[in-house]
């Protein structure tokens, strides 16, 4: 698979914008985001006027939007980082690829920039391997291949469900290792795509992540909310809730989700040590999250991508809603996404 | 404690406390490229095929040497167990060491160099690996969080960030990439590399296989806790009078890692890189690994759904188990496993008795030190 062959016209490119001015995040990636059509959601409690630059082919969607498709005046649903959430409810497209404005494109090392669209495109369209570990990562990009012992029954894998990016400069770290480790950076590029093994957990990172919205859109749900919730990811779980229950969905469903390239450059942002002065709960639920899914099981009834997410925030509700009552309102956010993503998507 | 160690600067070397297990039949002149390396430690060769063969070995290496005719001598009956005219036979070598740790390479295999062009010090590597935690449970996706610059990435549960010990390192291969024949055949040219600028593909990571996942373990530059998982290294009944080769790594991999995942242990995977200069002959292998191909559609699913009991408290135990399953199970697909599973016991046996302490006078190389 290779650049060339990529169609743009199955691909959106959504930006949730919480910060007004966009001209020099735009204007960093026009090379990469040249022919596709981009959704750019605008955070509904940012007060200020977005400054989008011209030569984009672009719909942006705001507070006003998010209040007719929601039917209220509660759009606390896609507030903050949560804003990219109704790009992905409003989009046709197949692909979604979604990149925090605070990133520019990286360098690999050799010194090019790199295509980090393309690139996820590329995961999105090769298939996953989550049966079976191989130890030469991808398989199917070039220069590469299964290694001995790779089962031949196993080989022409699985469909990729969603690819996670990283980051180079400011890593997704959390605020307390931020804080201690006040000046370190990513400066590794690690030259790899992997797909993450069937069963395992992992903590997806919002910041720059693509999936294939007409396999999973329903499961990437914006549901938890911490209390005090900032406008920093470390202020923040949200993505993190949305990859645990993306991940179990798509191993039941037999898809597979791919990490490693594309990486992205995050730029210096908020002060770690600041918002660890926060009353810092994502912790606790992230400890309560953890050995719910990893004994969750999902009905084998449940085929559907819509029916997973629902049995999953009855799951949540039952088991962990007396633990901590933001997870009762992730598992009723959860419902009322499904039902929201029901509404748009057949009217549309 | 010697999690502790992962932390200090440089890394402890270990020489007292590392063998390094090298099957060959015939020299030892790759050692030569590998002397600042390996000279301070102990070797221990498994001499395969002719035992009547005189091996060259470079001077100045500190090493014992065991050919069939040690072999037979030291297991006696039970070296029915260990293979004739494979590179498997290997694993008599982690049987008869006294140390913690080992580090087993092949002889076509050479050091490699960074994209900096800095020749990779493997072993120091697999040190590192082995002496930090591992994280089984729970996916990072900045790979290794306890290596220099790297740390666990957001959402990462704090509760487990202690990790697990690490029972084995995985090493890779740069140049020849460890193909399987029908591959080989297909890319005889392909190297592990770029096809753009033929650069190779350096992917600078370590990382933790998840627990319940298995891999196709390479033992060409792998290092493991022989204290922790050594009776497991089991590398299987390959070669000479049997149906198959180039199986025995991949067979001691899924029983080790099914294992560790019972035991809380993990295996790394990733750096270090070795030069692996030697494609050998994709139709030889192909003949090999012949039933392999079909036997590993069977065996795969059979590791993937195996429990051990929870009385499986030790290693020992648990490949006792697992052979006793291999039977049960993979007994109907070829009567080789019937025999593989009685062999499993007899390593155990063999094991026990070299690793007691009465049993360590009887094992006498025929080859010496420098």
């Amino acid at each position: 698979m290779s650049v060339a062959e990529i169609n743009k016209n199955e691909v959106d490119i959504v930006i949730g914008a919480l910060n007004a001015d966009l001209t020099q995040f735009l204007s960093s990636w026009r090379t990469f985001f040249s022919g596709f059509h981009l959704i750019v959601v605008k955070d509904p409690e940012l007060k200020e006027e977005l400054n989008i630059p011209e030569g984009f082919d672009v719909d942006v969607y705001t507070k006003t939007d998010m209040e007719k498709v929601l039917g209220s005046t509660n759009s606390t649903m896609f507030s903050g980082y949560s804003c990219r959430y109704f790009g992905y409810l409003v989009s046709k497209k197949k692909y979604i690829v979604s990149i925090d404005d605070d990133c520019v494109p990286a360098k690999d090392p050799q010194g090019f920039l790199v295509d980090a669209v393309s690139q996820h495109v590329i995961n999105l369209e090769t298939p996953a391997t989550p049966l079976f570990f191989n130890t030469l990562y991808d398989p199917y990009c070039e220069g590469a291949d299964f290694v001995r012992g790779y089962p031949f029954s196993l080989r022409s894998g699985v469909p990729c469900a969603a690819s996670c990016g990283l980051w180079l400069n400011l890593a997704d770290l959390d605020a307390p290792t931020q804080a201690l480790k006040t000046e370190q950076r990513n400066t590794s590029y690690v030259d790899a795509v992997m797909t993450v093994p069937a069963k395992a957990m992992l903590p997806i990172s919002g910041i720059n992540i693509a999936f294939n919205r007409e396999l999973v859109g329903p499961a990437l749900v914006p549901a938890l909310r911490l209390a005090g919730e900032g406008k920093v990811r470390w202020e923040t779980l949200e993505d993190v809730w949305c990859g645990m229950c993306l991940k179990h969905i798509s191993d039941h469903l037999g898809y597979g989700v791919k990490t490693g390239k594309p990486y992205v450059w995050r730029n210096e942002r908020g002060d770690a040590v600041e918002s660890l002065r926060k009353k810092w709960e994502g912790m606790k639920l992230m400890e309560k999250s953890v050995p719910f899914f990893e004994s969750l099981k999902l009905p084998e009834s449940a085929l559907k991508v819509e029916d997973c997410v629902i049995e999953l925030a009855k799951a949540v509700k039952e088991q962990l809603g007396s633990d901590d009552p933001a997870f009762t309102q992730a598992a009723d956010a959860m419902v009322k996404w499904i039902q929201l993503w029901n509404s748009v998507n057949s009217s549309g | 404690m010697a999690q502790l160690y992962y932390s200090m600067k440089p890394t402890p070397m270990l020489k007292d406390e590392l063998d390094i297990v090298i099957p060959t039949i015939r020299n030892l002149d790759f050692l030569e490229r590998w002397r600042p390396f390996f000279e301070q430690y102990h070797l221990i060769i498994v001499q395969d095929g002719d035992p009547s063969k005189a091996i060259k070995i470079p001077e100045g290496f500190d090493y014992e040497l065991y050919n069939r005719n040690d072999i037979n001598r030291i297991l006696g009956s039970k070296a029915s167990c260990i293979s004739f005219k494979d590179s498997a036979c290997r694993c008599f070598g982690y049987m008869v060491s006294k140390k913690k740790y080992i580090y087993t390479i092949d002889d076509d295999c050479f050091v490699a160099k960074d994209p900096s062009g800095k020749e990779i010090n493997a072993l120091e590597q697999h040190i590192k690996n082995l002496l930090s935690p591992s994280t089984p449970d729970f996916f990072n996706t900045l790979y290794d969080p306890y290596r220099d610059g790297a740390d666990f990435v957001r959402g990462y549960p704090f509760s487990m960030r202690e990790g697990a010990i690490t029972a084995v390192s995985h090493g890779l291969w740069l140049n020849i990439p460890d193909y399987d024949a029908p591959t080989q055949l297909v890319k005889p040219l392909e190297r592990n590399s770029r096809k753009f600028d033929f650069s190779l593909r350096y992917v600078d990571a370590v990382m933790t296989i998840p627990k319940g996942t298995l891999f196709p373990m390479c033992g060409m530059n792998l290092a493991f806790d022989r204290e922790l998982i050594g009776p497991a290294m089991y590398f299987g009944l390959m070669g000479d009078g049997q149906p198959i080769g180039r199986y025995d790594d991949m067979w001691a991999g899924w029983c080790v890692k099914v294992i560790c995942d019972h035991m809380g242990w993990g295996v790394k995977t990733g750096l270090p890189y070795i030069w692996h200069s030697k494609a050998s002959n994709p139709f030889v292998n192909l003949k090999k690994e012949y039933n392999g191909i079909f036997w590993q559609e069977e065996a795969i699913p059979f590791f993937q759904s195996v429990t051990l009991p929870k009385e499986c408290t030790s290693v020992q135990q648990c490949y006792l188990e697992l052979a006793r399953l291999v039977k049960e199970k993979l007994g109907k697909v070829d009567p080789y496993f019937n025999k593989l599973a009685v062999e499993m016991v007899t390593w155990i046996e063999a094991w026990e008795e070299l690793n007691s302490p009465k049993g360590t006078e009887a094992k006498a190389p025929n080859g010496k030190k420098k």
